[in-house]
């Protein structure tokens, strides 16, 4: 056994891991959270291990069951594919500590079911920022899409009409995502990514060539709930088990943005999506407008939730649109911005998760002098809130920093002043939380529940990955030069 | 009201009968759907489906109870994790002994056969565990589906 292997082992331990809980967590729930607990643990310190041997020796290529790309599946572990991998399997460690403790409270019973899906979701994930080959990423993208549908609507009340809500969106995204392959097939007579890349600016077929990258990324935008097609995910994502929007929130819609930047980067190549200038600006105004609207339809939520949901919207177009900037500063605030936004969606979903564990519910009402009760998790969501807003020391500022200077550079004002507004509308959002929560009532007054105001903390297995992720938001805030540096630039394609 | 149930339960001499004596038939065809499936047309995962079906025309006409006396509920959660089992732990059994994930030539320094016999027998020990996955969850689909859930009054 060498050290070859690993990023697969990444990979498999997670999904042995389902496997075994599936088993022997119906027989004793005892066995659960030491088996999640471990093999995301091996996963984390195999990630880390595989992100240092890539940016030392630079990008790894391996071929699963030893037959030859472009006919047998290859695997790519580039930096930015690396990077995913951290982020994955840290994000996914951080949050199955909290998953661990509201499961038990909301599940009890159902509990190794739920994490056999969880950790196949994982498992999946890995999968998914790993493989180079184009109907592999069509394959791990349903079995991702697929266990999520599963634990969106393992919830209660309305859960189970969000899920198949999500289902029928997250069908017509993949199909759309397949046909769009489907061409390329057609075209090329691959499906390796690398292979693509080279096979495409060869053939002068600019229409088919069009037609099969459109249907490949509004696939794709359905994934990620792209604004006009985000309608799915508000309700998927508030109604979902507690323990499973901790996971999911932060890391699907990432991912799928992730896949995006590897599809135009790595197999559609830029120069061919971004041929027509008028596509590439339509889509930065579009995202111009997902901004507002998300920022918007979040300032009209009752419930935090609920309104975190409408905030990724919001920041799925911050992305989108840094990509479709089509210049240095826009792609690196793009890829950053994955990065940070989850680790934030973490933190928030983290402080909803502990919340939702001591009082049941986070409408805003509920949340009147949440301060006196938990103050950590409390501060916790103000560190996690500031970076949301754009507060310098935390991770946000920096890559809205970068998002800002791309728009600037390619002359988009929109996209400028889209993201200048979003960020007030967040302070506005958050304060108001933030107020309510430290000074006890709404101006009203209409509502006078008895909240008691003792100090009910939430239990450790929530407070330590809360505290630490919020740690890590001013951490990776403060290392955003040699990431960038080490990993983002490198990414970054000749010519932009 | 005991019309209905006898309906339900196919409580019907020739259904029966036609059963009783398809079943074996189907299963060892499934059988051979599979042990055929890495160099002819069939597979690991038509032959579970087959498979799956035997079991589910028990449960069509002898009732639920008869099929799970046959694949117990317990027996049927192994084989569920079994056979992912089988395909990852072939995988990664390549791995220990020096090759790349799936790589079955490397099995050739556990049982030396030959580096393309194991090719060849590799993706054999993959569909066994493609069928046998394939078999239970169809099974256990059937069972949810046919039983709201509850495993154990339907169809």
């Amino acid at each position: 056994m060498n050290a070859t292997n690993l990023h697969l082992f990444v990979l498999v331990v997670p999904l042995l891991s389902a496997l075994a809980i599936n088993l022997l967590g119906r027989r004793s729930r005892q066995w659960i959270a030491p088996m999640v607990l471990g093999s995301l643990a091996f996963s984390v310190f195999g990630s880390i291990i595989i992100m240092a041997r890539v940016i030392e020796h630079g990008t790894l290529s391996y071929t699963v069951g030893n037959w030859q790309p472009p006919y047998g599946i290859e695997l790519v572990v580039d930096p930015l594919s690396a990077l995913m991998m951290v982020l994955i399997s840290v994000v996914a460690l951080l949050a199955s500590f909290s998953s661990l403790k509201s499961v038990e409270q909301e599940l009890p019973g159902r509990e190794h079911l739920f994490f056999t899906l969880y950790m196949i979701l994982i498992a999946g994930l890995f999968g998914l920022v790993l493989t180079g080959d184009a109907f592999n990423l069509y394959v791990l993208l349903e079995i991702t899409s697929i266990t999520t549908y599963g634990l969106i609507a393992m919830g209660r009340g309305r859960a189970a009409l969000s899920s198949f809500n999500y289902i029928i969106m997250g069908s017509i995204g993949a199909c759309f995502y397949l046909l769009g392959i489907g061409y390329i097939y057609i075209l090329t007579g691959t499906l390796n990514m690398a292979d693509i890349a080279r096979i495409l600016p060869t053939l002068n077929a600019p229409v088919a060539t069009a037609t099969a990258i459109a249907f490949a990324l509004v696939g794709l935008w359905v994934k990620m709930a792209f604004f006009p097609l985000h309608s799915w995910l508000p309700n998927a994502y508030s109604q979902a088990p507690t323990g499973a929007g901790t996971m999911v929130a932060p890391l699907m819609t990432k991912v799928t943005v992730y896949l995006m930047v590897r599809v135009i980067l790595s197999m559609y190549t830029p120069a061919l999506v971004f041929t027509h200038e008028w596509i590439a600006q339509g889509v930065v105004w579009a995202s111009a407008l997902a901004i507002i609207c998300g920022s918007v339809l979040a300032l009209g939520q009752k419930d935090l939730r609920r309104m975190l949901t409408y905030i990724i919207v919001a920041e799925v177009g911050y992305m989108v649109g840094g990509i479709f900037l089509a210049n240095a500063n826009g792609l690196t605030g793009s890829i950053l911005h994955i990065v940070n936004d989850a680790l934030m969606t973490l933190c928030l979903f983290l402080v909803v998760a502990a919340i939702i564990y001591r009082q049941g519910s986070v409408s805003l009402v509920s949340l009147q002098g949440v301060f006196r009760r938990m103050p950590i998790t409390m501060a916790a969501f103000t560190l996690g809130a500031f970076a949301m807003i754009g507060v310098p020391p935390t991770c946000g500022f920096f890559s809205k920093w970068y998002l800002i200077l791309g728009g600037i550079d390619g002359g988009h004002w929109e996209f400028v002043i889209a993201l200048v507004a979003s960020s007030l509308i967040n302070a506005v959002l958050f304060f108001r939380i933030i107020e309510l929560a430290y000074f006890g009532s709404l101006q009203d007054g209409d509502h006078h529940e008895h909240l008691s105001t003792q100090r009910h903390e939430a239990p450790w297995w929530m407070l330590s990955p809360l505290v630490l992720t919020a740690v890590l938001l001013i951490v990776v805030g403060l290392s955003t030069g040699p990431l960038i540096n080490n990993v983002i630039r490198l990414m970054i394609p000749v010519g932009f | 009201m005991r019309d209905i149930h006898e309906h339900t339960a196919g409580e019907d001499l020739i259904i029966k009968t036609s059963v009783r004596l398809m079943v074996p038939f189907i299963q060892v065809f499934g059988l051979y759907v599979i042990v055929h499936g890495h160099y002819s047309p069939g597979g690991g995962f038509q032959g579970g489906v087959i498979l799956g079906a035997s079991f589910i025309l028990l449960a069509l006409a002898f009732g639920m109870k008869t099929s799970q006396e046959y694949m117990t509920v317990g027996v049927n959660a192994v084989l569920n994790n079994l056979g992912p089992a089988i395909f990852i732990g072939v995988g990664v059994l390549c791995t220990l002994f020096g090759g790349l994930f799936l790589d079955y030539s490397a099995l050739d320094k556990l049982i030396p056969l030959g580096p393309v016999e194991w090719r060849s027998f590799g993706i054999f020990l993959i569909e066994i565990g493609v069928g046998v996955a394939v078999m239970s969850i169809m099974v256990l689909l059937y069972w949810n589906l046919s039983s709201g859930g509850s495993m154990d009054e339907g169809l």
